[in-house]
């Protein structure tokens, strides 16, 4: 994995972002590679979570630059899976109108206004990513009736509808108890043979296993490239759960 | 019984019961899926404000509570977006103002002795032509948005960050949505009166969630179940002399707390 000769799919440069007076990021560099299984990782309230969002469009860029490779300009080429997605449970909504989020808006047209519901392509293609996520024969079941687990592989079905280039999780695993959060891991490392996974979590062992580069972010960021050595001594005095990690695991194995 | 259909002002009630119904049980799912309850009760009281002006003005009442009600919804949807986190006071601000302005227009008017319980707890035996003409254009105008928009607003409701990431514009059907719930809640004054329109957008929608797998089948349920309330309530009010309004709340209210009682028994 010599990361000069793959694709540069997102530069972030001197990224810095305040709300209000108080700063939570302050000048973020790094750069995600196609195929990458990218982890960012750190304190809560490090300023993770506005990382993401300031990638995909949803908070304003205030100082500093997002480039993105043109493969992922289109809004549909990025899937997002957000944190929290327990919220709103009561919602009478089944995991094919879920999951049909990802598309977006209707076609316009006179022949459209008149058709209720799906057509049979957008409903096959529903099913295509459902199936990836292992969750085919839920496809009438209201969200509601679903585990935790169960509703995040929705998610990320949602996320994938529109085959993307790249994905981006927030904290995917937080709330699912741990069979679930080792299955959706072993998910999201099948989805990486193609698309480009972007993921924000405390979980060392799944940087250890499947992330070959980590954030750290808090605040400040720093950027890690796993694999290339076992241990690493710092030039800038950072020290986090990155580098005990590193020791740890060359102790253990 | 039979008799009493033949009277037009029954059946003027009768096609008035039908229609708000509708439209409250399609508005009221979405109010109730968006938590804007509270939202749409601000914009009910705020109301009477619109037809204090038109009783002053000599404009037709409708006219009145519509426009007054659409800028309290536009309101409430600009507060909402800058002061979230406070919006509460804001609603109790819009609502008590609202119905301030309508009782010192009301005041104003020379030799007028409105009657203020018939807005507060509905007449609906006083329903005229113009009244059936606007909830017929609204019924239409709210199945013609749902049935156009209905992706959207699924998308809106149940993520409105996702769908803002897909290309929606989040706040303007969020605004869609509350001024549409208050030309509902405007229709339905006439129904219930507007201390009583939350009940009636709240109780049948609220016991279609439950049962409901989407949200078109929530709305579908929800006009069904309000249309049954309603005409049981003004079979009851006509039979036992009772005020329509009140009847049909506590039908509705009543039909809730079996389906919670028979529910629990179930499960």
């Amino acid at each position: 994995m010599k990361k000069s000769n793959r694709e540069l799919l997102l530069e972030v440069k001197d990224l810095s972002f305040k709300y209000d007076k108080e700063s939570v990021l302050e000048d973020i560099n790094f750069q995600l590679y196609r195929g990458d299984f990218f982890t960012i990782t750190g304190p809560n309230g490090g300023g993770k979570s506005t990382l993401i969002k300031l990638i995909l469009g949803l908070l304003p860029l205030q100082k500093g630059e997002i480039h993105k490779n043109s493969i992922i300009k289109d809004p549909l080429e990025i899937g997002y899976v957000p944190q929290n997605t327990n919220i709103n449970l009561e919602f009478p909504i089944s995991v094919l109108d879920v999951v049909m989020m990802g598309n977006g808006k209707k076609h316009n047209s006179i022949k459209s206004f008149f058709k209720i519901g799906y057509s049979q392509m957008e409903i096959e293609c529903a099913k295509q990513s459902l199936a990836r996520v292992g969750m085919q024969e839920y496809l009438h079941s209201k969200i509601s009736n679903l585990s935790g687990g169960q509703r995040q592989r929705v998610m990320i079905a949602r996320a994938i509808c529109s085959h993307p280039h790249l994905l981006i999780l927030d904290e995917p695993t937080s709330s699912i108890d741990m069979q679930g959060q080792k299955e959706i891991y072993r998910l999201l490392k099948e989805l990486n043979k193609d698309i480009t996974i972007l993921v924000v979590t405390h979980d060392l062992t799944v940087i250890s296993h499947y992330a070959n580069r980590v954030l750290y972010v808090n605040h400040s960021g720093y950027l890690h490239n796993l694999h290339d050595k076992r241990f690493r001594v710092d030039d800038n005095n950072h020290f986090c759960e990155v580098e005990l990690m590193e020791i740890l695991g060359a102790q253990n194995g | 019984m039979a008799e009493i259909l033949h009277y037009t002002f029954i059946q003027n009630a009768l096609l008035a019961a039908i229609m708000v119904s509708i439209i409250s049980g399609v508005i009221g799912s979405l109010v109730l899926v968006n938590r804007m309850t509270f939202l749409t009760g601000g914009i009910a009281h705020s109301s009477y404000g619109g037809i204090g002006m038109a009783i002053y003005f000599g404009l037709p009442i409708f006219l009145g509570a519509s426009v007054f009600a659409i800028f309290s919804a536009i309101l409430i949807a600009f507060i909402s977006f800058k002061e979230r986190h406070r919006l509460d006071i804001f609603i109790g601000l819009v609502w008590a103002v609202g119905m301030a302005i309508g009782v010192l227009f009301v005041d104003l008017t020379p030799g007028y002795n409105v009657d203020l319980m018939s807005y507060l707890f509905g007449s609906i035996l006083a329903v005229s032509r113009e009244d059936l003409l606007f909830m017929t254009i609204l019924l239409i105008a709210t199945l013609l948005f749902v049935h156009r928009y209905y992706r959207e607003i699924l998308a809106v409701s149940y993520d409105s960050e996702y769908a803002s990431l897909r290309g929606i514009n989040a706040k303007l059907f969020f605004t869609l949505i509350l001024i549409f719930s208050a030309l509902a809640v405007v229709v339905a004054i006439k129904v219930v009166g507007l201390i009583l329109v939350i009940a009636l957008m709240s109780i049948p929608t609220y016991i279609a969630e439950q049962v409901s797998n989407s949200l078109y089948k929530m709305m579908f349920i929800a006009a069904l179940l309000s249309t049954l309330f309603t005409l049981i309530g003004l079979i009851l009010s006509y039979n036992f002399d009772l005020s329509s309004g009140a009847s049909i709340i506590l039908t509705a209210a009543s039909s809730l707390l079996l389906f919670i009682i028979v529910r629990k028994i179930v499960s």
